[in-house]
């Protein structure tokens, strides 16, 4: 293994300390591993937080900050946060309004935060509403599982709920944008490699020089299948046929395209990605209104891509134009 | 007399389930790498020693304190979903076995069960999903049966554990339907649970105490 780290046990303590000091518009609170804006609570803003285990960066703490997320609470790597770290980020934002808790679909999300919303009804009677993300459509059985996983439309969602909340709407308008985004978002990747988590120390899974596993999951979960190695545009076809056809996306839909990195992929690859899923959707007749490229939900150093779609009106989109000013979404200010 | 389990005996019961999770840690984070993603051993056990801490702190001296105080500890330290689903169950037995200094077998059997319903509650578990209610919810029928038809104390541990065990190695051939390992479909199938065998243990522990 080779990290920049100094011991793998405090990566999720030093990493915060650098984010603190990096971002003065940013604080933290380093007891209960809370990366919160500086300005909050604001008072008749609904809050929004969110939170899952670490290495996913830069989900969910660089995206704190006008326009997006009030609060990020970070667990252990790939663990999700403990009730008290919601409890006392809902806490910090409640500016009256209510706070809306974003949660990614896994067991363990989804039982803290349901445990820190009651918590927060019983102790503060501050108004909690939650909105669970379940776009990866590489889970197909979802009846018999625990459901899809929350992936890319997380990052959409919390971008377009972010302006709904600084219009000044209330929590439940801003909580209705976002199972509407969810609604109308699907996902899915693929890994090129294996992820390291930093206390394991060794990859996750094998995986052969000329293979790919088509479907991961953002924690190194199995997908779909293991399929040979193939071209930019045979991965962008695996990968962006069954999100059309999952909603489905049709001709003279618009949406938002993101081609999303897992952490361990050149920007510059991620843009041949892009020119391909570009062309597939031409062809579909499905039209992109916005894109977004870069790695912002990533699975540690796994090398690989994801692809999101987003179908989007024009309401949605002036969300998504509203100004945003946080460390990995910036633009409008 | 003797079926009676004092305040003192649920907290050794509770540092011999630490202790069994210590000696085992990594065993359970090899069945959770297997289907899961690998930290419930590790997770557990940093709980279970911030459990015991909390106790040498606090002293509680009536059962449904020393079992809140547990629980609360393991939801706040654990996290994943083994915090949330054993802190519920020790939170709903103390809050079913209420201040007093000691409780029968009857009444621990009763709390066991309120302890089950916590986990049904939180996890949305069935019978057969391959989680940790295909040990727990055995252990608690063989529990209560014991305690119903007037076996002692240590005997109707013994059933108990054996029921957990019996339930833990049932979970092997089952498909996950809860949880990571449930996106693994096929996959999970031939694999002990790692849930499963954390409840054996705690079901151990009662005898290792001895409660």
């Amino acid at each position: 293994m080779k990290k920049l780290i100094n011991d793998p046990q405090n990566v999720v303590a030093e990493a915060l300390l650098g984010i603190e000091a990096a971002h003065p518009d940013l604080n933290v609170d380093h007891q209960h591993k809370i990366i919160y804006r500086a300005d909050a609570p604001r008072r008749g803003k609904v809050g929004i937080i969110s939170g899952g285990g670490s290495g996913h960066e830069p989900l969910h703490g660089g995206f704190v900050g006008l326009g997006m997320l009030d609060a990020a609470c970070a667990g252990e790597v790939f663990t999700s946060p403990v009730p008290d770290q919601m409890l006392a980020a809902t806490k910090l934002v409640d500016g009256g309004a209510g706070v809306l808790h974003v949660v990614k679909n896994y067991t363990g999300d989804v039982m803290n935060f349901e445990m820190a919303a009651e918590l927060a009804a019983a102790e503060s009677g501050a108004q909690v509403v939650s909105v669970v993300t379940d776009d990866d459509v590489a889970v197909q059985d979802s009846t018999w599982t625990a459901g899809r996983r929350g992936v890319g439309v997380t990052v959409l969602l919390e971008k377009i709920a972010g302006a709904a909340a600084e219009q000044g709407r209330s929590l439940e308008q801003v909580a209705e944008v976002a199972r509407q985004v969810n609604a109308n978002g699907r996902s899915m990747g693929l890994a090129l490699t294996s992820c390291t988590v930093p206390a394991a120390g060794k990859p996750t899974f094998e995986l052969g020089e000329d293979e790919m596993e088509l479907g991961v999951g953002i924690h190194g979960e199995p997908g779909r299948q293991r399929v040979p190695m193939a071209t930019a545009r045979e991965i962008a076809e695996m990968l962006v046929e069954p999100v059309l056809a999952d909603l489905p996306f049709t001709n003279g839909d618009k949406v938002i395209a993101f081609v999303n990195g897992l952490g361990g992929t050149p920007l510059l690859e991620l843009y041949v990605m892009y020119n391909e899923v570009n062309r597939i959707l031409t062809g579909h007749g499905v039209q992109v209104a916005r894109s977004l490229v870069g790695s912002y939900i990533t699975s540690l150093d796994m090398a690989g891509t994801s692809v999101t779609l987003l179908k989007v009106d024009d309401e949605t989109l002036s969300l998504w134009d509203a100004p945003v000013k946080t460390p990995a979404l910036r633009w409008g200010i | 007399m003797d079926d009676m389990v004092s305040t003192a005996g649920l907290n050794q019961w509770i540092r011999a389930f630490a202790e069994l999770v210590a000696e085992n840690k990594d065993s359970l984070t090899d069945l959770d790498a297997a289907i899961g993603d690998g930290d419930h051993g590790a997770n557990m056990h940093r709980g279970l020693q911030a459990a015991v801490a909390a106790l040498d702190d606090t002293k509680p001296a009536t059962a449904s304190t020393l079992l809140n105080k547990v629980g609360m500890t393991v939801v706040s330290t654990v996290g994943g979903a083994s915090g949330p689903l054993f802190g519920t169950m020790f939170l709903r037995m103390g809050a079913a076995l209420g201040d007093t200094a000691e409780v029968s077998l009857t009444q621990l059997a009763t709390a066991l069960r309120a302890g089950l319903g916590g986990v049904v509650a939180r996890g949305k578990a069935e019978p057969g999903d391959k989680t940790m209610y295909d040990a727990l919810a055995p252990a608690v029928d063989a529990l209560e049966s014991a305690a119903s038809t007037g076996v002692d104390k240590a005997d109707a541990l013994k059933l108990a554990l054996a029921a957990a065990e019996n339930g833990r190695d049932a979970t092997t051939p089952m498909l996950a339907r809860k949880g990571r390992a449930s996106y693994l479909g096929e996959r999970s199938v031939g694999h002990q649970d790692p849930g499963a065998t954390t409840v054996a243990l705690l079901m151990a522990a009662a005898i290792r105490a001895p409660l």
